[in-house]
């Protein structure tokens, strides 16, 4: 359902994307792992364009990304995406965060929206804190709210964007709890993490980058175990080692 | 001493203008307000052409003296010193207040428009529900001071007859050939309007930093 075919994206001279092919299935979650200005966000963020492309073809359900005809925020309501500092809204509470999209954007009813809200939260497991606002929550309570703030809208697909590396190593595990839950409702992801356990547990492929390229796609049994590209080996040897 | 004789024997003629210099100091606080955000917004929407007109702008009306504004309507087009006067320190302030709206916009993180935005909410609606509030906290200290500044600004009405608080205290200046008395009256009057204000933007500045 998104597809990149031979995607390339500049910053001004600098090639960020390389020849970027790349096919991820409805219900398939991806992790995408590689050192640090790999590109890894950029690539993330080009599927619901907070970035452009600049060569290729990027389309989501046949739907091309990149043409100008295409309703972007229609597009969005369909991606929900998790970023590593949650960007939450501080002045508004817990609840109100979660029902902004869904009723300026889907029209939903304050009746509904709450409701909707509501389920979520207790889903992602503090139904307690609807009322709180943002600045009184734990990092890891901020992030599931911004998770919930992403299911609400009721997407085909979730982006995260290594969603616990700001947060304190206690909480890294609720927040990966969450999103493995999602994982086995069969929700299309694609994750930039270096949570191994998580790529173990429900990920059915590991993209690996470097400078810009998809150097490799494997499973993460295979991946992990044995690794075909040299960088890969290194790079795995490094975070292993950390 | 002062001689209150001077203010009890004029005193219509300073509660005139000290109407005249609020009526003309409120329209151009709410003129400049509307149009100050719409600069603003000119300036960092995601529109080439609109940033540069913005730009522009800001840069000319900033840069040149308030005096030769109000010259360019009073005598460039010839309207009544009033109305010349309360139009240019529409658009003098307006330069400003666009400046500090435009920092304050700026000054909310990247990620609050990206997380609006990848929810599908549009460009307008993002600007208006996540980011404005958020910058209006930032920006009630410095737009508080252009609100005093235009008070206090307003007195290039009397360059060009422009019946406020300083024309009258000139007119009965010359009428009653005393000085000091006479303008001490004047200060008098733009007080009763610039410390309330003073004092209402450091109320507003405390409610709202307590709701963070
Ligand atoms: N807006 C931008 N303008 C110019 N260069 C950029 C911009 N955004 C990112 N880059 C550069 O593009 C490269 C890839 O960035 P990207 O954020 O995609 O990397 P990443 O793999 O997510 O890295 P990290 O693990 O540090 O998050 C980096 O070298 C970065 O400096
Ligand atoms: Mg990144």
């Amino acid at each position: 359902m998104i597809v990149f075919d031979r995607v390339n994206k500049y910053y001004g001279d600098f090639h960020v994307l390389k020849e970027i092919n790349l096919t991820i299935k409805k219900g398939e979650v991806v992790v995408v792992i590689g050192p640090s200005g790999s590109g890894k966000s950029t690539l993330l963020r080009c599927i619901n364009r907070l970035e452009t492309i600049s060569q290729g073809s990027l389309s989501i359900n046949g739907l091309n990304v990149a043409d100008k005809k295409t309703d972007i925020n229609k597009l969005r309501r369909n991606i929900g995406m998790v970023f590593q500092h949650f960007h939450l809204y501080p002045h508004k509470t817990v609840l109100e965060n979660i029902m902004l999209a869904p009723r300026k954007v889907l029209g939903q009813s304050e009746d509904e929206a709450k409701k909707i809200a509501l389920k979520y939260l207790d889903k992602v497991g503090i139904g307690d804190k609807a009322n709180s606002f943002p600045s009184q929550l734990s990092g890891g309570q901020q992030q599931r709210v911004a998770i919930a703030r992403g299911l609400a809208m009721g997407p085909e697909i979730m982006l995260f964007d290594e969603p616990t590396s700001a947060l304190d190593p206690e909480m890294i595990g609720e927040v990966l709890d969450v999103m493995k839950a999602l994982a086995h409702e069969g929700m299309t992801m694609v994750v930039v993490t270096h949570e191994m356990g998580f790529a173990r547990e429900v990920a059915d492929r590991i993209v690996f980058m470097d400078e810009g390229r998809v150097l490799e796609e494997a499973t993460p049994a295979e991946f992990y175990a044995n690794p075909r590209e040299e960088r890969a080996r290194l790079f795995l040897s490094r975070i292993l080692n950390h | 001493m002062l001689d209150f004789s001077i203010l009890t024997e004029n005193l219509d003629m300073y509660l005139l203008g000290f109407k005249n210099t609020i009526m003309s100091s409120l329209v151009a606080l709410i003129s400049s307000l509307i149009l100050g955000v719409l600069i603003a917004i000119m300036r960092i929407a995601p529109i080439k052409p609109l940033n540069w007109l913005g730009t522009a702008y800001v840069e000319f009306i900033r840069n040149i003296p308030l005096l030769i504004i109000t010259f360019f309507f009073f005598l460039g087009l010839k309207l009544s010193g009033l109305y010349a006067g309360t139009l240019a320190l529409t658009i003098y302030t307006s330069s400003f207040i666009a400046e500090a709206i435009r920092a304050g916009i700026l000054s909310v993180p990247k990620g609050q428009m990206e997380a609006a935005r990848s929810s599908g909410l549009t460009y307008g609606q993002a600007m208006r529900l996540v980011i404005l509030p958020q910058a209006v906290k930032i920006v009630i200290p410095p737009l508080g001071n252009q609100f005093i500044n235009l008070v206090k600004n307003s007195s290039i009405l009397a360059v060009v007859a422009g019946l406020d608080l300083m024309y009258h205290g000139d007119l009965i200046s010359s009428r009653t050939f005393v000085v000091f008395d006479v303008y001490i009256f004047v200060a008098a009057f733009y007080l009763i309007l610039t410390i309330p204000l003073s004092f209402g933007v450091g109320y507003l500045e405390k409610r709202l930093a307590k709701s963070n």
